[in-house]
């Protein structure tokens, strides 16, 4: 059996909001109620959910920064309230919004700081080596943090985070605020970063382009409850989101509103543009055939669905069994 | 938590505050203006008193203003709202986060700024004070070496106060009639306003209750000879006995309030 790496059973965890002046009022906030969460060493699980659902709460909760009002959580093996300065010692977290890197000096001091800290000795210079190749950190080692762009904080933030080579890194919200280049070499960042040393992942993000790219299990959170454990094609399946095949035709043509196993879903003026949903079970290959058939194909391109929508489907069925 | 990462810590709090070099220019400036004025009150209140008050004639008088002026700069008698701030704003998780005690880092990091603050907010008002009014100090070296080790247990004792009194943000959300207070009594009963000494007996026993001596007329006491020997050695004592029982109820109240903690602003 593979080593667990968080092991949580009935996380729960609720908050008293006391609002009003002289005659207060008491509100209980169910943030996280009766969490079940398995991630075993190496895996790498995305924690999505609207804002509010919890997954801010579940990840403090995980690091021993906040304690569960009920239930048990093991976080590498430790039980992260009693053991938190042993288990930050074997995580690394990246709270987005959030800076752990020293404001006033040159971005390279919080990495001297940080290798102190975890005791690394001199070993951390190859690491930090490593570190400083891969996110491209070399031009900016000797500017004080606070003068850095976003996409260069971040950077320098993951890499503080990872200096100690952690077996799980912890990512809340890290691409939140950044253009898509930046995006989009973070990301690839960070799958060389797990190919190379299988560190564990547990990312939280509303960017779903991040839960694909990578993630191979998602986890939803709706009102602190899990609402879908597994992976992202199998969610869309649940929540019954179709692929769409948008086809470009060399002339007007009737709205092809017969063809089997798809729905029509719109056509654009004359029918040179048609949109077909895929239904379920219904294979692409034999609806191309048909559609040739009719008329001459100029172009098409297949729409995966938008997760975000799928998760709002999700949340809306959720709704309706309740 | 090794000593070289505390050394490293302390170091790093030099490096932070020696950043901002316009300000520490600001800070020489002020404190030596502000030590000018206190320095002509407290000869002037010396001579309305006949010459001598307590134990001070005019050059003493003038010696206690500039050196109060020297020490408050590096001992921070005031306040300062980082804690609460992180406190507040859930950064807190961030320290949380690291495998090291916070109050420890914490303290590292201020001796650290402790020792950069005294090159230009300490070095500057003593040497205008030499200049200006004269300054009566010891001729022997054993009250500047006990000196040197008051200082840094004020720098302490002022550091767990003030960690202390922030850790009240866990409870309370809006800081500043606790922030205030705690001006007030630190500014008055440190002896920063006049020598703990001129106190009325009913405030003397007062401030002797707080730690607030221990941060700033102790150490002037110790360096300026007044009290030497085993008399030298009460007051370190004294400090020292504050500093760790400060810094032990900061540890219990901070383990009091990470266990209800609300890290504020998800």
């Amino acid at each position: 059996m593979t080593e667990q790496i968080v092991h949580a059973r009935g996380l729960t965890r609720d908050f008293v909001v006391r609002s009003g002046g002289w005659r207060r009022t008491k509100r209980v906030v169910h943030a996280v109620v009766d969490l079940d969460l398995d991630i075993a060493a190496g895996e790498a699980v995305g924690y999505i959910g609207a804002n509010g659902a919890g997954k801010s709460t579940t990840i403090k909760m995980l690091t021993g920064i906040l304690s569960p009002s009920a239930g048990t959580v093991a976080t590498c093996g430790l039980h992260p309230q009693k053991s938190r300065r042993e288990l930050a010692r074997e995580i690394g977290v990246v709270f987005g919004q959030r800076s752990q890197l020293w404001w006033d000096l040159p971005l390279q001091e919080s990495y001297r700081v940080l290798a102190s800290i975890h005791r690394l000795g001199s070993s951390h210079r190859e690491r930090l080596d490593e570190l400083v190749d891969a996110l491209d950190l070399a031009e900016f080692l000797d500017t004080p943090v606070r003068q850095l762009s976003l996409g260069q904080r971040i950077r320098g933030e993951i890499a503080a985070a990872l200096l100690h080579s952690p077996r799980l890194l912890i990512l809340d919200e890290p691409t939140i605020g950044l253009d898509v280049l930046s995006k989009e070499r973070l990301r690839a960042f960070l799958v060389a970063e797990r190919a190379a040393h299988g560190t564990t992942l547990l990312l939280t993000t509303h960017d779903m382009d991040d839960v694909q790219r990578l993630t191979e299990r998602i986890v939803v959170v709706d009102h602190g409850r899990v609402a879908y454990t597994g992976d992202l094609p199998g969610l869309v399946r649940r929540v019954g989101a179709d692929r769409v095949i948008v086809l470009d035709l060399e002339e007007p043509t009737p709205s092809l509103s017969d063809v089997a196993g798809t729905r029509l879903i719109g056509t654009e003026p004359d029918g040179l543009r048609q949109r077909l949903a895929l239904l379920p079970g219904a294979s692409a290959a034999a609806v191309l055939a048909e559609v040739a058939g009719r008329a001459p194909l100029r172009d098409l391109t297949i729409e995966e669905p938008d997760v975000e929508d799928v998760v709002r489907r999700l949340y809306a069925t959720q709704q309706a069994a309740h | 938590m090794s000593v070289a990462t505390l050394a490293v810590l302390t170091q790093t709090g030099w490096r932070r505050w020696s950043t901002y070099r316009s300000a520490a220019l600001a800070g020489a400036v002020t404190n030596t203006v502000f030590g000018l004025i206190k320095a002509a009150i407290t000869m002037g209140a010396v001579g309305a008193a006949g010459g001598q008050l307590a134990g001070y004639g005019p050059i003493e008088g003038a010696t206690y203003a500039w050196l109060a002026q020297a020490l408050i700069g590096p001992v921070n008698v005031f306040w300062s709202n980082d804690l609460v701030e992180r406190i507040r704003t859930g950064d807190i998780a961030v320290d949380l986060s690291r495998p090291v005690d916070p109050q420890l880092a914490y303290l590292s990091a201020d001796l650290g700024r402790a020792a950069f603050t005294f090159l230009p907010r300490g070095a500057p008002p003593l040497l205008v004070g030499a200049l200006v009014t004269g300054l009566a100090l010891p001729a022997n070296l054993l009250p500047y070496l006990l000196g040197i080790v008051s200082i840094v247990l004020a720098v302490i004792i002022s550091f767990a106060c003030r960690w202390l009194v922030s850790l009240a943000a866990f409870w309370i959300i809006e800081m500043r009639g606790a922030s205030t207070l705690y001006l007030m009594a630190s500014n008055i009963l440190c002896g920063l306003i006049v020598p703990v000494h001129w106190f009325p007996d009913w405030m003397a026993t007062l401030a002797a209750a707080t730690p607030f001596p221990s941060m700033l007329q102790t150490p002037i006491d110790v360096i300026m000879g007044r009290d030497t020997g085993l008399a030298a050695l009460w007051l370190i004592g004294v400090q020292v006995a504050w500093a760790l029982g400060v810094l032990l109820a900061g540890q219990l109240l901070w383990r009091l309030g990470t266990r209800k903690l609300v890290v504020q602003g998800g």
